[in-house]
């Protein structure tokens, strides 16, 4: 089968759905390719490249008549026109917001694929064209704000005075907001960042990003894909979100819901009340935008000189970057297309992956296909937790009872029986077990060795004994307490001086 | 002087003394719950037992001076010179031992000062019953009796069983386990004949040195026999053990001299030992009871099922020496085999230029890694590794998934993934250090030889694990050259 790569032919766009580089492994795959004339041209891609690689380049409409047409942008109506009735069509549709592409891709017949309607499954990830344009874009949005931020971002101590960090604050920690998260950290700004969905605050940290937390529940995404949050939760997210922004220099907002316009989170007044040069970067600007007054595809500068930059091209800023990661993702799906690898596109719509972005086959509207259950979410999952091995059966409570009962009654009878200086001597000895448990267990572990020197040290006291009877006129007695005398001292000198010896060697830095 | 010394208020600041020296003995414990107040704790216990020496000399200086009518005690001049002297050659001795003992011998050290206090308890026992001042008659009798032989009975298995646990440490004696056949019978029988022999010391006053005399060599027997039934790797156990018994026994003592700071020190010292015990215990899975009753961990060299883990790989020292430059986290673990390499040095050096480097080394310590609880840190410490670097199994187990590479010194059954893994590995529920979980893992290591435990350790053959094969120190030594300057 032929798989044409025409030019887009939306304006401004700069992006290929195919490099030379994917093109030939296209070709790997069985399929003869051909490209429009001048299709890459504005993602550095010239046609002499694509036929070096085995491309034929040639004029649109025989493009226009493959078998598969694989494209950046969602076909316009003229396009869809021209497209033979069996055809297949790949590219972006954003279905779930276009219905009137949706129904003529219905009308004309043709098998329309969505890349863009990739469930996000692990086994799909390397077709996920929407998390590698938003990678790219994430990561141009920081470069668009330094451009126009008038401040470097790495704070610096020079002679000439101290430079603050820039502060970045980023909304949304998706595969765009994590990008930003990293950019801008390697830039060298104090990066925070939001996300509805508490279980990415892990990832967050993890690209050396402050976790701005709310104080209130949050619900955990099952789908990968951030939720609207109810009227309760709003209320304390916009007051968190008035404050972040303000006490930022740089606002990036990457909030999207799917198949909904994007929520406002950064409104007029807080715009009002940011700092003079600072700047917001709202990449859900083709969406409405995260920010009330962006106006997509453009550069705002409001009367505080807040410059708010609404640009919906930011993965077309880097065409060849992103094109070639459009065309490699568009590479995977013809491989898990081309099972033979022998050039025949085979559509299983049995396979979760292939059923979710096909949007119309063989004359049949197949959207929305059924919703996947990804795992996206850790704490969602029940986590089936291993057998135990022969937990050990607790032991009797009653054990514990019938011991202290039978300690009770021994030290009954020991105390009916036993003359009063015993006694005595006894209360001191189970107070001093008592104190001795309370004291040793607070030693740290690393003090283990010490503490036993010390205690060594200590029961040299025994030398008390020794010395009341060394002074006896019984021979016998008087050297054997001698003796006594003798090793208890070793033990005092010894165990103290080896103690102070340990000591002295624990430092800090 | 004299008539200080015979004047009838001297008893009550003796008493009082005594007291500040408990309370300064229980200070002393209780400033080594924190390495900032450690020092501090040390110089409260050598304080407190200024005191009480002080007192106690007043105490027999009293005795000599006081009207003798039966001439049980000699003269003020010859007690005093007779207790300077032997306390100097002791002295002399502890200073001596205290200054030139390595940081390894440690263990060897506090086991033989475990015996000197066993050995005291029975010579003050024996003592105490030879004295013709002590009570013979009344239940007052009866308890100084059965005082006297607990006292001597403790004190004499402390005494035995140190020196074994001594000979072991430096191994001046196979530290296999010594296997008699039927060794707990024997044990037990030597307890019931003790309890027979007290029973005949009881009735007999007038040659009741024939059975306490018969008991401590029994009780002798005991201790030797207890300790040399236990390995050469449980020591850190028995050491600990055995300093709880020494406190038993000094408490014993503080009981027939009817001396409250001898019982109070020697009930700090046993329940400290017995706490000390029991926390290596939890760390090793065993059971206290086991332990306490001795014998245990005596069953030999069980290895588990023999099993094929596959093939180790090796590392040779340069190619170490770059994945560690390399590298942005290392935890060292080490055990016993780097006291025996005497390698701490090298490793000092070691973190320290990696350290410069701005590599984050620390070190994770197994409680039971070593021959003595803390071992481990007391060598770091020599080494001059700041102890805040220096962290217990529990504060870095989390840590060593976001590791990047874990040097093993001569650790083995403290890092073996056996003890999770295998549910009839001998070592099975022991906690250990879960270096696997690192991006790599080199194994410092003489040979491909079982650790102490006999079982043989999956670690060498995962995949992420190295081996670095020969003495600890040479190795370590050949990094520090290799590492790019």
């Amino acid at each position: 089968m032929r798989i044409g790569i025409p030019r887009e032919s939306k304006a401004g766009e700069t992006l290929v759905a195919a490099t030379p580089k994917t093109a030939s492994q296209l070709i790997g795959l069985g399929y003869e390719v051909v490209v429009e004339s001048g299709a890459g041209l504005l993602a550095d891609q010239p046609d002499a490249a694509y036929a070096e690689a085995g491309v034929t380049v040639v004029p649109a409409d025989e493009v226009w008549e493959s078998d598969v047409v694989v494209k950046v942008n969602a076909p316009t109506p003229a396009e869809i026109r021209t497209l033979r009735p069996q055809a297949t069509v790949v590219s972006l549709m954003a279905p779930a917001r276009s219905p009137e592409l949706v129904e003529r891709l219905h009308q004309a017949g043709v098998t329309a694929l969505a890349m863009d309607a990739v469930p996000r499954i692990s086994r799909a990830q390397s077709m996920d064209v929407l998390s590698s344009m938003a990678n790219v874009a994430g990561y141009r949005a920081v470069i668009e704000a330094a451009h126009v931020f008038g401040r470097q971002f790495t704070g610096q101590v020079t002679a000439a005075g101290k430079v603050p960090p820039a502060r970045v604050f980023v909304v949304g920690a998706g595969v765009a907001g994590l990008a930003a998260i990293g950019a801008a950290g390697a830039m060298g700004a104090v990066v925070r960042a939001f996300d509805v969905r508490p279980e990415v605050a892990e990832q967050v940290e993890s690209m050396g990003a402050q976790f701005v937390t709310v104080d209130m529940e949050q619900e955990v995404s099952s789908d990968g894909y951030a939720k609207e949050m109810t009227a309760e939760q709003v209320a304390a997210t916009a007051a968190m979100y008035d404050e972040e922004a303000r006490n930022a220099d740089i606002v990036i907002t990457t909030a999207l819901i799917p198949g909904r316009p994007a929520p406002v989170l950064v409104t007029a007044d807080t715009v009002a009340g940011m700092a003079n040069g600072s700047v917001i970067v709202d990449m859900a600007a083709a969406n409405g935008g995260n920010c009330e007054l962006t106006r997509a595809d453009e550069r705002v500068v409001t009367d505080n000189l807040v410059t708010i930059l609404g640009y919906t091209d930011l993965a077309g800023r880097l065409a060849a970057q992103t094109s070639q990661l459009y065309g490699t993702n568009v590479v995977n799906l013809f491989k898990l297309l081309t099972p033979a690898k022998d050039g025949q596109l085979v559509l299983d719509l049995d396979d979760v992956v292939q059923r979710g972005i096909t949007v119309t086959h063989g004359g049949e509207l197949l959207w929305p296909p059924p919703p996947v259950q990804v795992s996206a979410a850790p704490a969602a999952a029940p986590v089936v937790a291993a057998e135990p091995v022969a937990p050990k059966p607790p032991p009797d409570p009653r054990r514990k009872v019938y011991a202290a009962a039978l300690g009770a009654v021994l030290f009954a009878v020991l105390a009916a029986y036993a003359p009063g200086p015993f006694l005595n001597h006894f209360t001191v000895f189970v107070l001093a077990v008592f104190v001795g448990y309370y004291v040793i267990s607070n030693v740290a572990h690393a003090l283990h060795t010490p503490l036993m020197s010390e205690t060594n040290a200590i029961s040299g006291i025994i030398l008390v004994g020794g010395i009341l009877q060394v002074g006896s006129t019984n021979p016998a007695i008087a050297v054997l307490a001698t003796a006594a005398v003798l090793v208890a001292s070793i033990n005092i000198f010894g165990g103290f001086l080896v103690t102070l010896r340990m000591l002295e060697m624990f430092r800090k830095d | 002087m004299s008539d200080f010394l015979t004047s009838d208020k001297l008893p009550g600041l003796v008493q009082a003394a005594y007291i500040i020296a408990a309370v300064l003995f229980i200070a002393a414990l209780a400033g080594l719950s924190r390495h900032e107040t450690a020092k501090r704790g040390n110089l409260a216990g050598m304080v407190g037992m200024g005191l009480a020496l002080v007192a106690t000399l007043l105490l027999a200086a009293r005795r000599a001076e006081l009207p003798d009518p039966l001439d049980h005690w000699r003269g003020l001049g010859s007690t005093l010179g007779v207790i300077v002297v032997a306390m100097l050659i002791g002295a002399a001795i502890g200073a001596w031992r205290a200054r030139t003992v390595q940081m390894t011998g440690m263990p060897e050290l506090v086991a033989i000062l475990h015996s000197f206090v066993g050995l005291a308890a029975v010579l003050v026992g024996i003592n105490s019953f030879l004295d013709p001042e002590a009570p013979t008659i009344g239940s007052l009798g009866t308890i100084h009796e059965v005082e006297v032989f607990i006292g001597v009975f403790i004190g004499a298995v402390t005494f035995t069983g140190s020196i074994v646990a001594n000979l072991k440490l430096s191994a001046k004696m196979k530290s296999t386990p010594l296997a008699l056949p039927g060794r707990h019978l024997l044990n037990l029988a030597i307890i019931v004949l003790s309890v027979a022999l007290l029973v005949w010391f009881m009735n007999d006053h007038d040659h009741g040195i024939v059975p306490l005399l018969l008991m401590t060599a029994l009780a002798l027997a005991l201790g030797f026999h207890l300790v040399a039934a236990i390995g050469g790797g449980d020591m850190p156990v028995v050491v600990s053990m055995l300093n709880s018994y020494s406190g038993w026994a000094a408490a014993a003592a503080g009981f027939l001299l009817d001396n409250d700071l001898l019982i109070i020190t020697g009930s700090l010292v046993g329940s400290s030992g017995a706490i000390l015990s029991y926390i290596m215990c939890k760390a090793m899975n065993r059971s206290f009871i086991s332990v306490i009753a001795g014998g245990f961990g005596s069953d030999g060299a069980v290895s588990g099922e023999a099993r094929d883990y596959g093939e180790h790989r090796e590392i040779q020292a340069a190619e170490a020496a770059e994945l560690l430059a390399d590298a942005t986290s290392v935890v060292i673990t080490p055990g016993y085999g780097m006291a025996v390499a005497q390698a701490q040095y090298p490793v000092a050096e070691l973190t320290a230029r990696l350290r410069a480097r701005g590599v984050d080394v620390r070190f994770g310590i197994h409680p039971v890694a070593g021959r003595l609880p803390g071992h481990m840190n007391v060598l770091l410490a020599e080494a001059r590794v700041p102890y805040d670097i220096v962290l217990e199994m529990d504060e870095i187990n989390a840590d060593f998934a976001s590791t990047d590479v874990v040097l093993v010194i001569g650790a083995n059954d403290t890092v073996n993934p056996a003890a999770l893994d295998e549910p009839g590995s001998p070592i099975a529920g022991m906690p250990v250090l879960e270096v696997w979980h690192a991006r790599d893992v080199i194994v410092f290591k003489r040979s491909m030889a079982t650790g102490y435990a006999g079982v043989q350790n999956p670690l060498f053959f995962k995949e992420n694990s190295r081996m670095l094969f020969g003495d600890a120190k040479d190795r370590v030594e050949d990094i520090v050259r290799a590492l790019p300057s």
